[in-house]
């Protein structure tokens, strides 16, 4: 497979390796920061600390 | 009510949630499929007479320099929404796009430098198309960090967006700097600089310059890459609507222990 990409084979291998790497971090940071503040919201309300609109409907 | 433009409709954040979370994994699964299957088409492909497999980095770059560009034009018309209409999810909107355009424009130049390398002997040369797409880059990391050094948010927000709508100078220069502009109608006529970046091969006033059998595979990479974006977009528009959520909720917290403290405070004060 490697070998089949001929002589410019780990430019094309690094440069497909820097976009995975560059997107999955980017992605995961997205992830991770979406369940950190998910997470910050729930334990505020769990406390009592609702939005307006939250406390109204409640 | 009925009136209301889509733009208006979702100028409600709780609304935009309710909305994007249902379109989000949808989005990002036909990002993901679109992607997988343009790249396939890609390297399935024959191989370039002139570039050899060097070709395949191009399926990666050009979408990769596309959206770099795109990520800046959004946050200028976001910047625009926020200083102009004062949409509520303007600003919300460009501090979103910022990583994520910073992060194309990052892999377009990386990229950029591994398809040199073997195609031109270099990795980098100060060519106008090299060098103004590096200042791109720039202004992103300049828009985030203006952004993070200043605590009030509104001003933030502002500021930012002063900085973004004065960058997007830099847009039209990245494409003039290589194919030059030439408006006879309006008199105007600028010469491409002489650059080593090729013209582009695929926008082009007339029609593209690359064979259907590599033209049709980036095109479709590019269409997933473009679903990619705004899959992250979206995701990071959802928390940074979460993330103020909670510090005004930290706000209502502070001011309500203080009003409590006052209140025990002035009996004995009495």
């Amino acid at each position: 497979m490697f070998e089949s990409l001929g002589p410019h084979a780990a430019f094309i291998i690094a440069s497909y390796g820097v976009v995975g790497f560059v997107l999955s971090a980017l992605i995961a940071w997205l992830y991770l920061d979406g369940r950190a503040q998910k997470r910050q919201l729930d334990d505020l309300e769990a406390r009592g600390i609702r939005r307006g609109s939250r406390t109204r409907r409640a | 009510m009925a009136t209301q433009s889509i733009t208006q409709k979702l100028a409600n954040p709780t609304r935009f949630m309710s909305l994007s979370g249902a379109i989000l994994p949808w989005l990002a699964a036909l990002a993901i499929g679109t992607l997988a299957y343009g790249l396939f088409r890609g390297w399935t492909a024959p191989g370039d007479y002139q570039q050899g497999n060097t070709i395949l980095i191009m399926y990666i770059h050009v979408p990769s320099a596309w959206l770099g560009m795109m990520g800046y034009a959004l946050i200028a018309v976001s910047s625009f929404g926020l200083l102009v209409f004062r949409h509520p999810l303007a600003d919300v909107s460009a501090k979103a796009a910022a990583p994520i355009g910073a992060a194309f424009t990052l892999l377009a130049l990386l990229t950029g430098s591994l398809w040199g390398k073997p195609m031109w002997g270099t990795y980098w040369v100060w060519d106008a198309r090299l060098t103004s797409v590096l200042i791109l880059f720039f202004l992103y990391l300049g828009l985030m960090s203006l952004r993070a050094s200043i605590d009030d948010d509104a001003l933030a927000g502002k500021l930012t967006a002063v900085l973004g709508l004065v960058g997007v100078v830099i847009l039209p220069f990245i494409k003039i700097s290589v194919e030059g502009l030439n408006i006879p109608s309006l008199g105007i006529s600028i010469p491409a600089w002489n650059t080593l970046h090729q013209p582009s091969s695929v926008l082009r006033s007339d029609g593209p310059k690359i064979h259907s059998s590599q033209l049709i595979p980036l095109l479709i990479s590019a269409i997933g890459f473009s679903l990619l974006f705004f899959a992250m977009h979206l995701k990071g528009m959802r928390n940074e609507i979460l993330r103020r959520r909670v510090k005004a909720l930290r706000v209502k917290h502070v001011e309500r222990a203080q009003i409590r403290d006052t209140e025990n405070m002035a009996p004995e004060s009495a």
